[in-house]
């Protein structure tokens, strides 16, 4: 079934077009990646596949899992249920700072329990440990009555990972889950992501900022320019010679620093190490 | 070296500086600086700014009223103590009374939470409530419930609504919209949103607004008495109008302890807040 369908999606804020006439679909169980440079509208497009902006009024058709989402810059009367269906990690977390991991873990099944107990904050115990178990499974099951804050910057996405987790939603938007964190963090947050891909089939699509990660992690890849769809299909076609066709200069910016001549040596020394193969037990928790 | 220095020269010269310089922000700020002062230079006359000198030239007459508050008559000073803290109970519950009604209006007056059409009505009611002034809602309820603290908690409790729930909403303006987002995107609902998303990142400043109102109603508590609402004010005022000097200095000098006290413990309980 398809997850994910978009036709003929355009958004223009002010002046410019952000998106103009985007064309996808992705199947159910996919890990996807998304790349682009800057804005070439990797972020708007997730936003309006999670429901959170219209598109300009016209042809455009976003369905979820079968559902209108939106469609000619409508939102669809089933669009409160879809969400909940759609989880949403993002290159700030988007945690609540001030309250302990184990809430925001808990917040996730907001829309699947009832309405009143939400409200008032009351969560059976079952629930607190089907939290502690999706802390758990991404690495940090000690941090739970930590304060959001205190958790560093990699911790901090797994915690919104296992958020998405306890939401139990069938497709998972990811908005540059990785763009602020360090090499290590930011291949045990793709691992996870690879992990849940795998077990739980969810639905994965992942915006990125640099194409390794789209090689070594998703079999698909949709590049992005300028709010257009320009390529569409396997990532291992994507070498750096062709993403230079596609971006001209603007290409550098999406391949590691890494790269630079001066820590090549270094690695391709670790290249090997990486492999597509989850590996959650080596994440050492907290 | 020199060649380098050479080079910045010329090309000093070649820039224009004020290349892509909004003007419009410039005159824009010119315009308010001068619209200002237009607006003190007519308010000099009306509020008979003119008499200034009189503060050094007639200083010596505030002096000699004043020297009749140099020597306090505590004598009664367990009476003071008890309407004081009849006061202090009456700007308790009046700050109290008020904060239950601005947290609702202080999300539905704040920009970034609610369409237009629920934003202007709920504001301007703040601003009905916070225009009139405390006195003026005191000798309203008055008239309704008696002379007596109650007047002064209701007069609070409206009042301080307008103006703490002005406070909140600018706090839930100010928020980082991201967490909202993703509590929303977990399919949460709207009340939801505010409970998990924007009333933890609002807390600290709103208990910080909150224990600010209720020192300022302190003193307002204390006014209110004047016109017959109970607590210390009725007293201070009695004993001002007999001309009890030695009296109204004592008492003069309880309300500022206890509004130091209120001060210093607030003080410690936003510290722990946030």
């Amino acid at each position: 079934m398809t997850a994910i369908a978009v036709e003929k999606l355009s958004k223009t804020f002010g002046r410019v077009k952000a998106l103009n006439g985007i064309d996808l679909s992705i199947d159910e169980g996919e890990m996807v990646a998304l790349i682009g440079a800057s804005g070439s509208g990797k972020s708007t497009l997730m936003r309006h596949i999670a429901g959170l902006e219209r598109g300009d009024a016209g042809a455009s058709h976003v369905r979820i899992l079968g559902e209108t989402q939106q469609k000619g810059g409508k939102i669809g009367s089933k669009a409160r249920e879809l969400r909940s269906q759609i989880g949403v990690i993002s290159q700030q977390f988007n945690l609540v700072n001030r309250l302990p991991v184990m809430i925001n873990v808990l917040v996730g099944i907001l829309g699947r329990i009832p309405r009143w107990r939400g409200t008032l904050g009351i969560f059976t115990e079952a629930e607190k440990r089907k939290a502690i178990e999706a802390l758990g499974r991404v690495g940090i099951p000690k941090t739970a009555w930590q304060r959001a804050s205190t958790l560093s910057g990699g911790q901090q996405q797994r915690a919104a990972i296992a958020r998405v987790l306890m939401q139990r939603s069938k497709i998972l938007l990811a908005d540059e889950p990785i763009a602020s964190l360090d090499p290590a963090s930011a291949r045990r947050v793709m691992d996870v992501l690879a992990d849940i891909n795998s077990r739980e089939k969810m639905t994965i699509l992942v915006s990125l900022h640099q194409v390794e990660y789209a090689r070594v992690y998703c079999p698909r890849t949709i590049a992005l320019r300028d709010g257009k769809v320009v390529y569409d299909g396997p990532s291992k076609a994507l070498s750096n010679d062709f993403l230079t066709e596609l971006y001209g200069s603007a290409s550098e910016e999406l391949v590691l620093p890494a790269d630079l001549p001066v820590e090549s040596a270094k690695r391709r020394r670790d290249k090997p190490a990486k492999t597509i193969e989850p590996n959650l037990g080596a994440l050492e928790p907290a | 070296m020199t060649m380098t220095t050479a080079e910045t020269r010329d090309e000093r010269k070649a820039i224009d500086v004020n290349e892509g310089r909004d003007w419009a922000r410039t005159y824009w700020n010119i315009g308010i600086g001068v619209a200002l002062l237009v607006l003190l230079i007519l308010s000099w006359g009306p509020s008979e700014m003119e008499r200034w000198p009189f503060l050094f030239t007639d200083a010596g007459n505030m002096l000699e009223y004043a020297s009749g508050f140099t020597d306090p008559n505590f004598s009664q000073w367990e009476f003071y103590a008890r309407e004081m803290l009849v006061t202090l109970q009456i700007a308790l519950w009046g700050t109290f009374l008020s904060l239950i009604l601005s947290v609702p209006f202080g999300i539905l007056s704040a920009r970034n939470m609610v369409p237009w059409w629920i934003l202007q009505p709920t504001r301007r009611l703040m601003d009905f409530f916070r225009a009139i002034h405390e006195l003026v809602w005191a000798v309203l309820f008055v008239v309704a419930v008696g002379l007596g603290p109650f007047a002064g908690v209701m007069a609070l409790f409206i009042h301080n609504t307008g103006i703490m729930a002005k406070l909140f909403s600018e706090a839930v303006e100010s928020i980082d919209p991201r967490p909202v987002e993703g509590i929303r995107s977990t399919g949460a609902s709207r009340v939801q949103e505010v409970i998990y998303g924007v009333i933890p990142q609002v807390l600290p400043l709103w208990v910080s607004y909150f224990l600010y109102r209720f020192e300022t109603n302190v003193r307002s508590a204390t006014i209110l008495g004047v016109i017959g609402a109970g607590g210390i004010g009725q007293i201070l005022f009695e004993s001002i109008r007999g001309f009890y000097y030695a009296e109204s200095a004592a008492i003069l000098i309880i309300v500022v302890i206890t509004v130091v006290l209120t001060d210093l413990l607030s003080q410690q309980l936003r510290k722990f807040v946030t």
